[in-house]
């Protein structure tokens, strides 16, 4: 069993997925935020490939996705950084960026790198359904790697059953109609949203993202699904902050409300 | 060799909808919808009227004399300038703001480079009276100013792009994410055949009034349908499409796409994606881009905030591919020439995309029977800034 499964089928409840842009603020913090971030009791990391053209992502990842860029962000030098993290990391890690990203790269060398240097799973949001199943479906089951698919309030339920049919690892569950970081806030809408997805019985367990920032809106995520991500939150808190650790600790202990021993 | 769409959204391997789950339903609806909606009679009906009454459409077909003498042929110009906002822009949002009444949507956002596309927009929101916001790169902002004036006159919102290249693709990414932050009751009119399916081909099918008009047009004045050449500037390539629309089929007809080299095709500061893009997706398409090996899209450059874009829309990428289509890379020099040329010629001042069209005579072989049809798209007026600062090189 991979790492990301191993997961889920230990931990149903109150799964934390945080998001990152590697070679954010700093080109060799990717290994750093990593450990500080396993180390603070982190579930799932999710390792945000930086873009030029981030259409699916808010201002906030964009910004840092720019930063990394700058700094000098290359899919092969993120590689070799997962490598080396790998040797002290079992936490499951995720990649998330962008189709033209893998298609540049080459879609089976990526697979087979990603596999290779121990990603667990992808979330590549441009990558079409009927794409992914007509063309590279085979080449995943193949090489052993996760593909996570998103669902908004507006997927229909027909979508939703043939989303998790293809999803491999879990599904990410859009909290509103929105991009990362846009609004802050659960309401009443997407509540009734969280449970009429939950009625579903769907065979992937889900994590909910967008818009969940701290405590509050992680404890009510978590009561409808098995957890949530945060992203852009989190890298608004790498760029006020010091201290790396530091600032990794904290952070997660004020999501999941635990006082940080010294 | 099909060169429309397929019933998959690809025209051979570019097209297709790469876009997030957040944009499937607006996407899948227009996409199921499109093609029953636009030859519903009664919205063909409200369409002709207002190209022909608001329009004012047909759009000249002119024998260039002077310039014909100058090149030793014969150069008629499709006058898309003097369309109503001055440029071909207008045919799309004409059809793309019918498409979204009927779709029962309340907001309409669009991206725009040179301006025109804002302004035709903003004209049509104004006309339909529904709201209307208008993302635009700020540095397009700065060099296109008196569009911007006149979509705020028209009571369009201008919102500026601040990210990347301060340009065309960026403004298009910032109207992406208003679509997917306001999935319920908003149409992305977008201004070229550029997009996800089905947006490149019912923008193709808006614009190809041009060559519609232009078979009659031709036949009139010459005898024959068809043209030797048809010479269009690509930027995302909507005017290009539309002129080359009712011809794309037929061989005889030789289709020149004429892209921005902005300061040189190698010099780093270009948008000539022919040349130097590969293969790769750009706003929810696939086709051909300036990006590295990395698959980060280049940051493109041209003196035409029109053409200032670092992709082709995938019916040129195949035109391209195929061999069916001839691309020609003109740099700002080149396009700036051609501009205060053909105004002295013909008592005519192109928009700086359009210009690049015509500095293509100098670059391609034809022959004095040969008849050429030129897409003026758009006419000078927004770009006199940029004129009036370099009249003293080329005046
Ligand atoms: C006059 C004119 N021509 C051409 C273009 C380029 O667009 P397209 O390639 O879609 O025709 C523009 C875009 O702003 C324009 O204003």
């Amino acid at each position: 069993m991979d790492r990301l499964h191993q997961l889920f089928s230990t931990k149903k409840k109150d799964i934390l997925n945080i998001y990152f842009t590697a070679g954010y603020p700093q080109l060799d913090a990717t290994g750093k935020i990593i450990l500080a971030l396993e180390k603070a009791g982190v579930d799932l990391i999710e390792i945000g490939m930086p873009y030029s053209d981030p259409l699916a992502d808010g201002p906030t990842i964009q910004e840092s996705g720019q930063v990394a860029l700058e700094n000098g962000m290359t899919l092969p030098l993120l590689f070799e950084q997962i490598e080396q993290v790998r040797k002290e990391s079992s936490v499951p890690l995720i990649m998330m960026g962008y189709f033209n990203q893998v298609m540049q790269y080459g879609e089976e060398a990526f697979l087979r790198k990603c596999k290779a240097v121990g990603v667990d799973g992808l979330i590549l949001p441009d990558m079409p359904l009927d794409v992914y199943e007509k063309d590279y479906k085979a080449l995943f089951e193949d090489i052993g790697m996760n593909i996570v698919f998103l669902i908004t309030p507006q997927t229909s339920e027909e979508r939703i059953l043939k989303i998790d049919a293809l999803s491999r690892g879990f599904i990410y569950m859009v909290s509103n109609s929105s991009i990362t970081g846009a609004k802050t806030g659960i309401s009443e809408t997407q509540l009734a949203y969280f449970n009429r997805i939950n009625q579903m019985q769907l065979n992937n367990p889900r994590l909910i993202g967008f818009g969940i920032s701290n405590n509050e809106t992680f404890r009510t995520a978590c009561t409808y699904a098995s957890g949530a991500i945060i992203g852009s939150a989190f890298i608004r808190a790498l760029a006020k902050g010091n201290d790396l650790n530091e600032t990794i600790a904290s952070f997660v202990s004020m999501v999941k409300n635990e006082t940080v021993l010294k | 060799m099909q060169y429309t769409v397929d019933q998959r959204g690809y025209y051979g391997e570019f097209g297709g909808a790469f876009i997030p789950e957040m944009l499937y339903p607006n996407v899948a609806e227009l996409r199921n919808l499109y093609i029953d909606l636009i030859y519903d009679e009664s919205f063909q009906k409200e369409f002709q009227a207002l190209l022909k009454d608001y329009v004012g459409r047909p759009s000249p077909l002119f024998l260039a004399k002077r310039l014909s003498k100058h090149y030793n042929t014969n150069i008629f110009l499709k006058r898309e300038d003097l369309n109503h906002t001055g440029a071909h822009k207008i045919n799309n949002t004409i059809g793309q703001i019918l498409v979204a009444k009927r779709l029962g949507k309340k907001r309409i956002i669009a991206e725009t480079g040179a301006g025109q596309h804002g302004v035709a927009t903003a004209t049509v929101c104004a006309l339909m009276g529904i709201e209307c916001i208008v993302y635009m790169g700020a540095i397009d902002i700065e060099r296109q100013a008196p569009n911007v004036s006149r979509m705020r006159m028209l009571g369009a919102k201008v919102v500026p792009a601040n990210s990347g290249s301060k340009t065309l693709k960026d403004a298009t990414n910032e109207a992406i994410r208003d679509w997917i932050n306001n999935p319920e009751d908003t149409h992305y009119i977008i201004g070229s055949v550029v997009g996800p399916h089905p947006y490149p081909d019912m923008v193709a099918r808006f614009q190809s009034v041009i060559s519609e008009e232009m078979k009659w047009q031709l036949k009139e004045q010459t005898g024959s349908e068809n043209p030797s050449m048809i010479i269009a500037c690509v930027g995302g390539g909507s005017n290009a499409a539309g002129a080359f629309y009712h011809y794309m089929e037929n061989k005889e007809v030789r289709l020149v796409a004429v892209e921005a080299a902005g300061m040189g095709i190698h010099s780093g500061e270009s948008a000539a994606t022919s040349v130097l893009g590969t293969k790769g997706i750009i706003h929810g398409s696939r086709t051909l881009l300036m990006q590295t090996e990395d698959g980060q899209i280049i940051e493109p450059y041209s003196l035409s905030a029109g053409l200032d874009y670092p992709g082709i829309g995938p019916l040129h990428a195949h035109l391209i591919d195929t061999g069916r289509a001839e691309a020609v890379s003109i740099t700002d020099d080149e396009a700036l020439k051609a501009a205060y040329f053909l105004s002295k010629q013909e008592g005519i001042i192109p928009a700086l995309e359009s210009a690049h069209a015509f500095a293509a005579l100098d670059k391609i072989k034809y022959s004095s029977e040969d008849i050429i049809v030129i897409n003026l798209s758009g006419r000078g007026d927004k770009d006199l800034a940029t004129y009036i600062k370099h009249f003293e090189n080329y005046g």
